[in-house]
């Protein structure tokens, strides 16, 4: 393993010494890494910063549930082919030319290495992710329409992002490197929130978090503020020119922390029965 | 020793095999464990966990396989960062400590082995003297840092632990094949067909159509091939249900596991279906049945489970309802023959073995439900078997 392969996090995305290292394996053992987390730990920003800190090309598959494991690969495009053949604009003859490459594709076919993200597997059917097995095993496809096979030059790097909505198949999860992102601890929010607003006096930083972690240990509230929320919650509130007293009293720009009619009622119920003891 | 480890890890749960034993020990060879245990054991979580859930279970075996791991020569760099981070351990008299002062590392680690051995024998002090020496270089994880305990008591108990352990694998092993199969039975209900929005293009409709259109395209587009598969599973639950919990559970564990499913829903009931019915266990959250009968529409296939044993009244009166509170304006056989109705597509499996099956209460249901069949494997698979059939019979 080399210096200039093994990834320490960049200087917008700061990453545990527990995910540089799994990072580092998997680039290494050239095997997917399956990242989970809750929402809002970077699991998506991290393939970015991988992309970043090795300074390879980052090809980007966003998973939507009408997604096929075949549109990574590639698209044949029939209506054209068959519009061209219609109206004599292209030359039909040239099957190859109809063959688009998905993401995957893509990374296979180049010769550098590149790094692929599919984000949000689990949005897909069930099937999706078996339906990828070969390719991601041999690293190869083939293309029926022109008999060709695409094997890849280099391996690229897959870094695969999951919310945990549907299981994933057995099958696929064996093969792949996981890791889940646990919720940064006080320490590391601090050095996170440094990254994104440098200039913030840190005395307001530590206010913050104080009542940022206040509200995600209340049990009553569901969908808990991620540290992507804390960090829009701190931009609101520096643009909107609150200070700390003022931070003490209640919690200006609510909405950005809580985004549900439920657990906003919860906040309140809580702060009443904080002030009453 | 990773072998073993594998096992460790299986008897706790995490379905590792060859494949991610393979995995590890190519990782071992390229040095991403370096000889650290803490990054072994990130490495290894990382293999060897498929979700987070396994953590807790990984964490435990962990703790368990290396608390007992005696000193070993794949360990020494372990040591020898120790004892380059650690301050002096506290048993050590001061003339001793002047001693190691004047040592080698090669020396000192000497030193450390001699400790260690006399410690393995007599028993004590285990835990103090790796926990005081100060920073320990295992701190990372979910494990403690004393379980680098080095015991001759603590090994040899683990050991011990591991055999049982590795019989209860055995055991437990079974139980899985039992609701794979359960699983593989119910993976032959997936059923394609092809429905909803057109937005597949039929190449060969539209070549057809273009070529009778006069070579002028004419694009015919179908709806893509999907799984339509839901199923409704009603349960009886209570009562003299509460013998054959563990077969349902299997049953409802492998349904619920299964990837076949569009679709799948359950109901609970006891006894009969009335009225409503619960949408939980301890029967308090319930769902009118003739809401159930709008919500799910002929489509979906039905399985019942349900021992079919009871007091005939109960199928047969008003009021008859086993719960009191149930005060059923209709008869549950009504009920019975509704859901019949509704779903052409439906069987009930029965956990009590067939022997049983003479009482009145069950002649009733099966007067209804003709597809009875008893809850074992092959029962399943002919249940199975006539759902497909009811299926086709219904296209």
């Amino acid at each position: 393993m080399g210096e200039r392969n093994s990834f320490k996090g960049t200087s917008t995305y700061i990453a545990s010494a527990e995910l540089q290292e799994i990072v580092n394996v998997a680039c290494d053992l050239q095997r997917p890494l399956l990242i989970r987390g809750e929402p809002g730990t970077g699991k998506t920003v991290l393939a970015k910063a991988v992309a970043d800190a090795l300074q390879l090309p980052l090809l980007t598959w966003h998973v939507k549930s009408s997604s096929k494991a075949q549109d990574g690969l590639y698209v044949y495009d029939t209506v054209q082919r068959l519009n061209d053949s219609r109206f004599g604009t292209g030359d039909v003859q040239d099957i190859a030319k109809y063959i688009k490459l998905g993401p995957l594709g893509k990374a296979f076919r180049s010769a550098e290495r590149t790094i692929v993200l599919i984000d949000e597997i689990d949005k897909a059917d069930l099937e999706f992710p078996n339906d990828l097995l070969h390719e991601l095993d041999a690293m190869s496809f083939y293309i029926a329409e022109t008999g060709e096979t695409i094997t890849a030059q280099k391996r690229p790097i897959i870094i695969i992002t999951s919310n945990a909505e549907k299981e994933l198949p057995d099958a696929f999860l064996r093969r792949c490197i996981f890791h889940y992102i646990s919720f940064p601890e006080a320490e590391e929010m601090r050095r996170i929130l440094k990254v994104h607003h440098p200039d913030i006096d840190a005395k307001f930083v530590s206010q913050c978090l104080v009542r940022f972690f206040w509200l995600r240990d209340q049990p009553e509230i569901r969908k808990k503020p991620s540290t992507s929320e804390l960090v829009d919650w701190i931009g609101a509130l520096v643009r909107g020119g609150i200070d700390q007293k003022q931070l003490e009293k209640d919690l200006p720009f609510l909405g950005v922390l809580l985004k549900k009619e439920n657990d906003l009622q919860a906040y309140k119920n809580s702060l009443r029965k904080n002030t009453r003891f | 020793m990773f072998i073993d480890f594998m096992y460790h890890l299986r008897s706790y749960g995490l379905k590792v095999s060859s494949n991610e034993w393979l995995i590890l020990l190519d990782a071992l060879d390229r040095g991403h464990a370096a000889e650290s245990l803490s990054k072994f054991y990130l490495l290894a979580r990382a293999i060897c966990c498929r979700t987070e859930q396994d953590y807790d279970a990984y964490d435990r075996s962990f703790a368990e396989f290396f608390e007992g791991v005696t000193y070993s020569e794949s360990m020494k760099d372990q040591f020898e960062q120790w004892l380059k981070d650690a301050k002096p351990p506290r048993v050590l008299t001061d003339a001793e400590k002047q001693a190691l002062e004047a040592l080698s590392l090669d020396e000192v680690r000497q030193l450390f082995e001699e400790r260690m051995k006399e410690q393995k024998e007599r028993h004590d002090g285990g835990n103090r003297w790796i926990g005081t020496g100060g920073t320990s270089p295992f701190g990372h994880g979910g494990y403690n840092p004393a379980g680098i305990r080095v015991g001759g008591e603590g090994a040899q108990h683990s050991a011990l632990q591991i055999a049982s352990k590795r019989l209860f694998a055995n055991f437990r092993r079974d139980i899985i094949i039992d609701t794979r199969q359960i699983g593989l039975a119910l993976r032959k209900l997936k059923h394609w067909g092809r429905e909803g929005h057109p937005n597949e293009l039929d190449l060969d409709a539209s070549i057809e159509a273009t070529g009778k259109n006069a070579g002028d395209i004419q694009l015919v587009f179908r709806p893509e091939r999907k799984n339509n598969l839901k199923l409704l599973l009603l349960m009886d639950v209570g009562g003299s249900m509460t013998y054959h919990t563990r077969v349902c559970e299997q049953l409802f564990s492998a349904a619920h596991q299964s990837v076949h499913f569009k679709e799948f829903k359950h109901y609970y009931f006891h006894n009969c279906p009335y009225d409503y019915m619960f949408a939980d266990i301890e029967q308090e959250e319930r769902t009118l049945t003739q809401d159930l009968l709008r919500s799910f529409d002929s489509s979906w296939m039905l399985i019942c489970v349900g021992d079919a044993a009871m007091y005939p009244g109960e199928l047969t009166e008003v009021g008859g309802a086993i719960d009191y509170f149930q005060r059923n304006a209709e008869p549950g056989l009504v009920w019975l023959q509704r859901l019949k109705k509704h779903f052409p597509c439906s069987v009930w499996l029965n956990p009590e073995p067939i022997e049983y099956w003479r009482r009145p209460s069950n002649q009733i249901i099966r007067s209804i439900f003709s597809e009875m069949f008893p809850m074992s494997v092959d029962g399943i698979e002919s249940a199975i078997e006539t759902l497909k059939r009811q299926k086709q019979k219904g296209l």
